[in-house]
C-alpha cells in the first residue's frame, strides 16, 4: 500500500469524528444565532441580527464573567507562582516529581465533588458556625462571589502551577548564581532574572485558566447559588430550560468570540513583550 | 516558603479529605461525628438510580476512551507523514477541539443532533417497510460517547505524539532494513514504544469521560450519567449519601491517575519531561 494511502486510511476515522462532532456542530450553532424562536422553543430558519440585538438581556451574566474570570486568573496565579517556585528551586530533585504530581493530580479528578466539598466548608455548619463560637454571627460565605472566586482557586490552581514550575525548572540555575556572585541581593535576582525568564510559563498558565473560567457552569451553579452567575449558566437556562435556541446560538458565538479576541490579543502582547524567548506550552 | 507550600497542599486536600472522611460518619448529620460506619455506601450502592447512573457512566467511559484510544492513535501514527495544507487543518482541529469550552461543545452538539435526528426520523419512517416499527434516533447512549469522544481523542493524539515525536527513528528504519514488512514493523517496533502513551491516553479519557459534567447534561437526553445524578441531588442539599458516592468518584479517579502517570514516567524515564 502506497504510504500516503495509508496515511488517508489512518487518518480517516478521526477526520470523520471531528468534521461530524466539531466542524458540522459549530457551524449548526452559528447559523441557527442569526435565526429566530419557534412558537414551542427551538429554531425557525431566517436572517435577522435580532438576537445579537438582545443580547444586553444578558448583560448581568458577561459582566460578571468578564470580571470574575480575569480577577479568578490572577488570584490563582498570586497563590500558584510561590509554590510553582518553592517547588522548582527550593525542593530536593528527589521529591520533585512527587510533589508536582500531587498537585496536577486534582484537577484531572471531578470539579463537581470537588466545589460540592465547599458547599460543606462555605456552608451554615462549616465556618460560618466556627465563626459564630468566636463571636461572629450570620456571616454568609456560601452564594457570594467569595464562594465562587474560592472555587475558581481550589478548581484551577493546579492547572495555573503546572507551566509556571517548567519554565522555572528548565531555568539554568548558574544564571541565579552568577547574579549573586555578582553582588545582587536575593530579592533583585528575583526581580532581573527569575520572574522574566519565568514569564513564558506565566502567560501560558494564565490564558488556560482564563479560557476555562470564560465557559465555566459548574463552579457559579454550585458556590454561587443563583446570586452569581456567569455566561455558561445563562446557557444552560437558555437551552435546557427556555430552549431558546436562536438567542441561546448568539450567546455562545458572542462568549466564544470574546474569548478568541482576547487570546488572540494577549498572545500577541505576550509575543512581542518575551520575543525570542522559548515558549512554554502545557502539553 | 515551605510553611506556604505545606498551607497550599493543606488547601488543595482538606476539602477531598473532609467529604471522605463525613462518608464513614454513622450519624446522618453533617455538624458532628458519631463514629465509624459504612453505611452510606451501603445505601448508595443499593439505590437503583445510583447503580444505574454509575453503570451508563462506566459503559460511556469505556467505550468512548476506546474509540479515542485507537483512532487517536491511527491519527497519530499517520500525522508523522502528513505535510502541508492537511496537516494545518488537522492541528487545528485538535486545538479547537481542546480548547473550545466544554459548555459550547456540549450545545453545539445537542442542537445539531436533534436538528438532524428531526430530519432523519421521519425519512427513515417513511422508507422503513409496512408493517414494522421504524427505530428513531434520540439523544442517549450514542451521542454522549460521541461527544465525549470527540475531546478525548484530541487528549489521545497529543500524547501519543509526544511519545512518537521522542522515539528513536533509526529502529523503525533498521526493521525496515532487515525486510520486515511495513506492519511488522509496526507491531514489533512501533507499538511496543509507543504503548505506554497509548495506555495512559485510555486512563486519561476514561476519567475524563467519567467525570465529565456539562457536556453529558446538554447530550444525555433520557439517560442519566452518575455526575448528572450527582449533580441534580446537591440541589436537594448535603447528603451522606452524596459523600459516599463523592469519594468512590475521586477514588477512581486518583487510582486511574496515579496508573497514567506510573505507566507514563516509565515510559519515557529520563527521557522527556512529564505531561499534564
Amino acid at each position: 500500500m502506497r504510504p500516503s494511502l495509508r496515511n488517508w486510511l489512518l487518518l480517516a476515522p478521526a477526520g470523520a469524528w471531528f468534521l461530524a462532532m466539531l466542524v458540522l456542530p459549530l457551524a449548526v450553532v452559528l447559523i441557527f444565532s442569526f435565526g429566530e424562536r419557534g412558537p414551542a422553543g427551538g429554531y425557525v430558519p431566517a436572517f435577522t441580527l435580532e438576537q445579537y440585538a438582545n443580547l444586553p438581556a444578558r448583560w448581568t451574566a458577561f459582566k460578571n464573567t468578564l470580571t470574575l474570570a480575569p480577577f479568578g486568573t490572577l488570584l490563582a496565579l498570586l497563590i500558584a507562582y510561590p509554590l510553582a517556585y518553592f517547588l522548582a528551586i527550593r525542593t530536593d530533585p528527589k521529591w520533585r516529581t512527587l510533589l508536582l504530581i500531587l498537585v496536577i493530580v486534582p484537577f484531572w479528578t471531578s470539579i463537581l465533588i470537588r466545589s460540592y466539598a465547599w458547599i460543606f466548608i462555605l456552608g451554615g455548619q462549616g465556618i460560618p458556625s466556627l465563626l459564630a463560637l468566636v463571636g461572629l454571627e450570620n456571616v454568609r460565605l456560601i452564594n457570594t462571589q467569595f464562594a465562587v472566586l474560592t472555587g475558581i482557586i481550589y478548581g484551577y490552581l493546579p492547572l495555573m502551577v503546572f507551566p509556571i514550575y517548567v519554565s522555572l525548572e528548565r531555568l539554568d540555575k548558574r544564571l541565579l548564581e552568577a547574579s549573586s556572585d555578582l553582588g545582587s541581593p536575593p530579592w533583585r535576582t528575583f526581580l532581573q532574572v527569575t520572574l522574566p525568564l519565568s514569564l513564558p510559563g506565566v502567560a501560558t498558565g494564565c490564558m488556560l485558566v482564563f479560557i476555562l473560567l470564560m465557559g465555566e457552569f459548574l463552579i457559579p451553579a454550585i458556590l454561587g447559588g443563583g446570586k452569581v452567575f456567569f455566561v455558561g449558566n445563562a446557557l444552560v437556562d437558555l437551552f435546557l430550560q427556555s430552549r431558546n435556541w436562536a438567542y441561546g446560538s448568539a450567546v455562545a458565538v458572542t462568549l466564544v468570540a470574546i474569548m478568541l479576541i482576547t487570546v488572540t490579543f494577549y498572545m500577541r502582547f505576550v509575543r512581542r513583550w518575551s520575543a525570542g524567548r522559548d515558549d512554554v506550552s502545557l502539553m | 516558603m515551605r510553611i506556604y507550600a505545606i498551607a497550599v497542599y493543606l488547601f488543595l486536600y482538606i476539602p477531598i479529605g473532609i467529604i471522605a472522611l463525613f462518608s464513614f460518619n454513622a450519624g446522618r448529620h453533617a455538624s458532628q461525628l458519631q463514629g465509624f460506619s459504612l453505611q452510606w455506601y451501603g445505601r448508595a450502592l443499593s439505590n437503583t438510580f445510583v447503580t444505574d447512573a454509575l453503570t451508563t457512566s462506566l459503559i460511556v467511559a469505556f467505550v468512548s476512551a476506546t474509540f479515542a484510544s485507537v483512532f487517536g492513535t491511527m491519527a497519530a501514527l499517520a500525522l508523522q507523514g502528513v505535510r502541508g495544507k492537511p496537516r494545518v487543518l488537522f492541528d487545528a482541529m485538535i486545538y479547537i477541539a481542546v480548547m473550545i469550552p466544554g459548555i459550547v461543545i456540549g450545545i453545539a452538539t445537542l442542537i445539531a443532533l436533534v436538528t438532524a435526528f428531526n430530519w432523519i426520523n421521519p425519512l427513515m419512517a417513511a422508507l422503513w417497510p409496512q408493517g414494522f416499527e421504524p427505530p428513531r434516533l434520540s439523544m442517549g447512549y450514542g451521542s454522549l460517547i460521541a461527544a465525549h469522544t470527540l475531546f478525548t481523542m484530541a487528549l489521545v493524539i497529543i500524547i501519543v505524539r509526544a511519545r512518537i515525536s521522542g522515539m528513536d527513528r533509526s529502529l523503525s528504519e533498521a526493521s525496515a532494513d532487515l525486510y520486515a514488512t511495513p506492519f511488522g514493523t509496526f507491531r514489533q517496533v512501533t507499538l511496543p514504544m509507543i504503548f505506554p502513551a497509548v495506555l495512559a491516553g485510555f486512563l486519561l479519557s476514561f476519567t475524563f469521560s467519567f467525570d465529565d459534567f456539562i457536556i453529558a447534561f446538554f447530550v444525555a437526553g433520557s439517560e442519566t450519567t452518575l455526575p448528572i445524578y450527582v449533580f441534580s441531588s446537591i440541589r436537594r442539599g448535603v447528603t451522606p449519601e452524596i459523600n459516599a458516592i463523592g469519594t468512590m468518584v475521586l477514588a477512581v479517579s486518583l487510582i486511574l491517575l496515579i496508573a497514567a502517570q506510573a505507566i507514563l514516567q516509565r515510559g519515557r524515564r529520563g527521557s522527556a519531561r512529564p505531561a499534564a
